[in-house]
């Protein structure tokens, strides 16, 4: 059991290693750059003000 | 459903930022500190009775808890008023200058990190311990440990911090039932306490023992301090991050005492300071297969919670790093859609892995807590420069912890102690991750620097220190 565990573990850790590599890739190729480090400190008060629920 | 379709859109990206999701109140809080923290429970504490002995323990036990308790009250006052991803970083940003800033990230940086693999190191062993089967390794179990969690982190910091709270809980209450389970009012029905611990091996080592002692009491409560750095995603800093992290101090100091007690009574000192495994053993010890598999279980889950919230932890500190330019800003981006630092969590991800593979159990531990001590000295020194520049009154401060500066006298004091205590034992490791941080200040002055946008860097909207 244990070492079926192993392999298991083996597994997952290949599978969720490569869907964040494919999700990094895709997310990456998908925005600008501008975009995805436009976060400021200290004007996220003033952000989550703007959510309209 | 159009409602809910208009609102994942409106939230996703607010204007033309993406900034962290603020999604978190106090119970995450408390999750994410002694989630951190709790492992230390399971192994660590007990190589303080090696060090000097049962008693020994308990005195650190009660000192170190002051000195934490020193660190929950100061970071409770400054966090509540600098509320910024980065914890005590964006604090030494804003209230001591950019270079503490850099060092104080390398060493959340360096202590979560490390944290997280000798988190990782403890589950593939414990594991391996439980099977008992030759040719089974621990890589597999750590390799499912970091990347599980980074890739639980990279999903979103709500469904992080709510899995912490629960196996947090789980291992906590295991604690509590092993507590109640062996009578604890009774001693001579399962206890021994007055035959393990006497007048005459108390203090094996003397007072000197004591001292030493502190160097792995730390582990008792190392990591609260990272409740800070969900004060970015917290929904109401000023109430959630004193809340959560006073409520952890008071919940980390009873699980301590419990601990001490039941351990101390059922193993004499020279077993206790060398085992990794003081509570699985204490369950096993009690006879009954229920609290063993209960404690075998505990023991997991609360290396997992711990390594679940340093990455948390360490990859707000990075990508707090890259959002001031103080290394490159590619790795301040935040996913547009689970609103996390992706890039931080996936840069940190094969650095764990590595030093999980290569590096040993002790050395991880050892430069995680001299990392973390490093933290604590200066949040003693910032602590008094942040009420000389900024009086009560002069900013708002959602908590102003009481007894000013005598916190800071006792932290910095017992800082110097454990300095000394860690001197005794790892002397080498000390000298060279001084020099280190010597180096890499170096690096920072004269190269890196220039890269910053110096104006930009200061956020909070105070008015002048007094003296300026």
């Amino acid at each position: 059991m244990w070492m079926g565990l192993s392999y298991v573990c083996w597994g997952i850790s290949v599978v969720l290693a490569a869907w964040m590599l494919y999700d990094w890739f895709n997310v990456d190729t998908t925005y600008s750059e501008e975009t995805l480090t436009s976060s400021r400190e200290g004007e996220l008060e003033a952000v989550s003000e703007k959510h309209r629920i | 459903m159009t409602a809910a379709v208009e609102t994942a859109q409106t939230t996703t990206i607010h204007g033309d930022r993406v900034s962290l999701l603020r999604v978190l109140g106090p119970a995450h809080v408390w999750a994410l500190g002694v989630g951190i923290v709790l492992v230390g429970e399971f192994t660590g504490w007990n190589f303080s009775a090696d060090k000097g002995g049962a008693l020994a323990a308990l005195i650190v036990c009660w000192v170190v808890g002051l000195l934490y308790t020193s660190v929950a009250m100061i970071d409770s006052e400054v966090t509540s008023t600098v509320a910024a991803a980065g914890g005590q970083y964006a604090q030494a940003k804003h209230i001591v200058g950019p270079l503490m800033a850099f060092n104080v990230a390398l060493f959340l940086v360096f202590a979560y990190t490390m944290l997280e693999v000798s988190d990782a190191i403890l589950l593939g062993d414990t594991i391996v311990a439980k099977a008992g089967i030759e040719g089974l390794t621990h890589n597999s179990f750590i390799a499912a440990t970091i990347v599980v969690l980074a890739w639980l982190n990279y999903r979103g910091v709500l469904m992080t911090l709510n899995v912490n709270f629960v196996i947090t809980a789980i291992a906590y209450v295991s604690i509590v039932i092993l507590f109640f389970s062996v009578s604890p009012w009774t001693q001579g029905a399962v206890l021994k306490l007055n035959e393990l611990v006497t007048p005459g091996n108390a203090l094996p080592y003397g007072w000197i023992g004591v001292i030493a002692a502190f160097q792995f009491g730390i582990w008792y409560y190392l990591g609260i301090e990272g409740t800070t750095q969900a004060a970015e995603e917290v929904r109401s800093p000023a109430r959630s991050l004193p809340y959560g992290t006073m409520a952890g101090m008071i919940t980390l100091l009873i699980a301590a005492a419990m601990t001490w007690y039941v351990c101390a009574s059922l193993m004499p000192w020279e077993y206790l300071g060398i085992t990794y495994y003081p509570l699985w053993d204490a369950g096993k010890l009690t006879g009954s297969p229920l609290l063993e598999n209960l404690l075998f279980i505990a023991t997991l889950l609360a290396a997992l919670a711990s390594a679940n919230g340093c990455i948390n932890d360490a990859a707000r500190a990075w990508f707090s790093l890259g959002r001031d330019r103080y290394l490159p800003s590619w790795f301040s981006a935040v996913h547009p859609k689970y609103r996390t630092p992706y890039r931080s969590i996936l840069f940190l991800l094969p650095i764990a892995l590595a030093f999980a593979f290569i590096a040993d159990l002790n050395q991880a531990i050892t430069f995680s807590i001299l990392s973390g001590v490093l933290q604590y000295t200066f949040m003693s020194i910032n602590i008094m420069m942040f009420r000389k520049k900024w009086p009560l009154g002069s900013i708002r401060r959602g908590y102003t912890h009481p007894f000013h500066p005598l916190p800071a006298i006792v932290l910095f004091c017992l800082c110097m102690v454990t300095f000394f205590a860690i001197f005794l034992g790892f002397g080498s490791q000390l000298i060279a991750m001084t020099v280190f941080y010597f180096l890499i200040s170096l690096w920072f002055h004269f190269y890196r620097y220039k890269f910053v946008r110096r104006g930009d860097q200061f956020s909070m909207p105070w008015p002048k220190p007094q003296g300026y």
